[in-house]
């Protein structure tokens, strides 16, 4: 099978999750976009370690996942925080540093 | 010998010490410190004036270096005294006549309750003058210059609770200033140009100049002129003197004679060889001398108070001493011999003023005096042979020092030998006038006396012994000293290493130059007998010609000072004001808005929305990634 075709996915997922990072307001589902663009990269990643054939990919893949797994962990922890103190997840009312 | 010049300047300076800081408990033998110091100052100077006698005439200067006062890289200014002639013949002046006049201030201070004090100020006049004229670098003679004209604003402002007086003080102060900025500058200038203060190293200096330096030297010797004119009341700045008057009379006596108004001279003449190398500079100091001379004399005729008709006086003699000394070589030497006699006659004149004015409660308007001879025969006579010196009676010391002045004025030679000539005689001619006029005024006539402000009818009577005995001993010395400095050109031999001299080549013979004075004298005396001698004086002054209209008023000097120089100074600072309100501050406010404003668009950039961070990370990103394949394909 055609390696680009993964690239093609690739770009794809990553497109959707930026677009979704950019323009969702629930903060849960913009994290999950992140989530989805990290997971777009991981596939690149992959993907090119095969086509290059050496395991440089793949070992940056598995580095992404466990930031990915940690960021998962501090991500939720403040979302939840948020939302106990303001009753919204929305990632337009968290706007008190502005000026 | 060389330590006495150091305790010469220290004994007044140690008085002023004592009497301005030991307080109360000195109140009672004050005067006596005082007066004790300003003598002991005497017995130094008349010590090393006799040590001087005993050496040669080329061999007469003392030098005596005590410390390095500022030592900064190439620049050094010492402190270290030099006397030699010229200066010796200051000192034996400001020491002799100053402690003549301590004397004579114990009794006519002796009711005043801050006599201690006055006494204090005196000795700080005294020290500051000797300072002044003992220093061997420009830079110490600049103290002693300062240190006057403190001590000279501490004593006209002496009665501090007159606001007049207080005004004078600081009139005095501050057209000082504006002479004193003069002597910086010329010292500065020396500084640049020689790389020294040190007269021995300036002096010689500017004798050999090479041309190109000639346009600094020519700067330096106006600004000297600038200073002179400030110190010694020469127009333009010669505003201050007539109000000085404020003080009491023995300060007046101190700022007329010994001190103040002689250190212009001295400077002019010590920098002689600056002059002489700036022909310019000096055709600046006689055109000064003789315009002073003149408008001193003119002023002196028409003021009705004793005091400020002698302070026009002063202003006259002290233009005669500046012009001569403006002659150069052919003039310096009478410029400080007309300094001495004037010396004596002028102080012998103040203090009779300042007797007059004790035993007439204070009253200085000359109108109010009349037949005052009978009443007080010692100051009569002292004042009266103080008036033949002064309008030169011959054989009397101001004969010959005027004389002589008016001698080298002609020697001067071509258009301008004769303009300061004439200067010089018409002088002669109105200082005949307006002193007889005060002598006609204030001892001749009918009583004129009138009780003043409280009601006390006026009881003329002499004053003390501690009063009249300095006036006598002044009086002897404006009888002889012109004659004895005279006699075999004395005079004449004991400057002339130091300042040098030249016999000029006078187009008219010295016996014409005589006459000619003589024969001013007699119209000037005539004049003024017939006006107040003849006829009773009205005691309320007629309104006069203009003439005497403008010199009652100084000649307008303080109306011109105001229209030109307070008014424009206000306008000057004003516009000053505006443009730094429009253009300083409207650049800097610009300045301060325009960043103001562009942060306040710029705030709005961070709105606080984290997708809008997220899209300007994203462009950012996509921005450097653009940039990175662009520079990979090319």
């Amino acid at each position: 099978m055609n390696p680009a075709n993964y690239l093609y996915l690739s770009a794809l997922l990553f497109t959707i999750g930026a677009a979704g990072v950019l323009i969702r307001r629930n903060a849960i589902v913009v994290f999950m976009c992140v989530e989805l663009m990290l997971n777009a990269c991981n596939l690149a990643f992959v993907t090119f370690s095969r086509l290059h054939g050496n395991l440089d990919g793949q070992v940056i893949a598995f580095f992404t996942m466990v930031v990915a797994a940690a960021e998962v962990v501090v991500g939720l922890a403040i979302i939840v925080s948020i939302f106990r103190s303001r009753h919204s997840a929305s990632v337009d009312d968290a706007n008190l540093m502005k000026l | 010998m060389e330590t006495l010049i150091g305790l010469l300047v220290a004994a007044p300076l140690l008085g002023a010490g004592v009497l301005l800081t030991g307080g109360k408990r000195l109140d009672r033998v004050g005067h006596w410190i005082g007066t004790l110091l300003a003598l002991l100052s005497f017995v130094f100077g008349a010590v090393l004036f006799i040590n001087m006698l005993g050496k040669a005439a080329d061999a007469r200067t003392l030098n005596s270096h005590l410390f390095t006062w500022v030592p900064v890289g190439g620049f050094q200014a010492d402190v270290g005294f030099q006397l030699d002639q010229l200066s010796m013949t200051f000192v034996l002046l400001i020491t002799g006549v100053g402690t003549l006049i301590h004397i004579y201030s114990i009794g006519y201070m002796a009711h005043d309750e801050r006599r201690r004090r006055f006494f204090g100020y005196l000795n700080l006049f005294l020290a500051a003058m000797l300072l002044l004229v003992v220093a061997d670098n420009y830079f110490l003679l600049y103290a002693g210059w300062e240190g006057v004209g403190l001590a000279s604003y501490l004593l006209i402002g002496f009665w501090q609770h007159k606001p007049s007086a207080a005004t004078a003080a600081k009139k005095a102060f501050i057209v000082n200033r504006v002479g004193d900025i003069g002597l910086s500058v010329a010292i500065m200038l020396m500084f640049t140009t020689f790389g020294s203060f040190a007269f021995n190293q300036v002096l010689p200096q500017a004798q050999q100049a090479s041309t190109t330096q000639h346009a600094t030297i020519t700067g330096i010797g106006f600004m000297l002129l600038l200073a002179a004119c400030g110190k010694s009341a020469q127009v333009p700045l010669q505003s201050w003197l007539g109000d000085a008057m404020e003080g009491p009379t023995p300060v007046s006596a101190l700022i007329h004679a010994a001190t103040m108004v002689t250190a212009g001279v001295y400077l002019i003449t010590r920098s002689g060889a600056i002059f002489n190398a700036a022909p310019d500079a000096q055709t600046a100091v006689v055109t000064v001398g003789a315009v002073t001379l003149l408008f001193g004399a003119i002023v002196g005729c028409a003021k009705d108070d004793i005091k400020k008709a002698l302070a026009g006086s002063t202003m006259s003699q002290i233009g005669y001493m500046i012009m001569a000394a403006g002659l150069g070589p052919i003039g310096y030497v009478f410029a400080i011999m007309h300094l001495v006699t004037h010396g004596f006659f002028k102080a012998g004149l103040f203090l009779g003023a300042g007797s007059v004015m004790h035993g007439m409660n204070d009253e200085v308007d000359m109108r109010r005096y009349g037949g005052l001879r009978k009443y007080m025969p010692v100051t009569f006579v002292t004042f009266g042979l103080g008036y033949l010196a002064i309008i030169g009676f011959p054989g009397l010391s101001g004969f010959f020092s005027k004389d002589k002045i008016i001698e080298a004025a002609f020697a001067k030679g071509g258009t301008e030998g004769w303009i300061l000539g004439s200067a010089a005689l018409l002088g002669a001619a109105i200082t005949a006038f307006y002193m007889t006029r005060v002598m006609l005024m204030t001892f001749f006539g009918e009583q004129r006396w009138q009780p003043d402000a409280e009601g006390h009818e006026p009881h003329p009577h002499e004053s003390p012994s501690s009063m009249t005995i300095p006036m006598i001993i002044l009086a002897f010395g404006s009888v002889f000293a012109g004659a004895f400095f005279s006699i075999n050109s004395r005079f004449v031999h004991w400057l002339e290493p130091v300042t040098g001299h030249s016999e000029g080549d006078s187009p008219i013979s010295a016996g014409t130059v005589t006459g000619a004075t003589m024969v001013c004298l007699v119209v000037g005396v005539g004049i003024a007998w017939l006006i107040y001698g003849r006829r009773p004086v009205p005691a309320v002054a007629p309104r006069g010609s203009l003439l005497t209209r403008a010199a009652r008023r100084d000649l307008y000097q303080d109306d011109f000072n105001h229209v030109v120089l307070v008014r424009g100074g206000e306008h000057l600072t004003r516009s000053l004001v505006y443009l730094d309100h429009s253009l300083v501050d409207g650049v800097v406010n610009g300045t301060a808005a325009s960043v103001g404003g562009l942060s306040g668009r710029l705030r709005k950039l961070q709105n606080g929305y984290v997708r809008s961070y997220a899209v300007s990370m994203l462009g950012g990103t996509a921005v450097l990634v653009a940039a990175t394949l662009l520079m990979r394909a090319v």
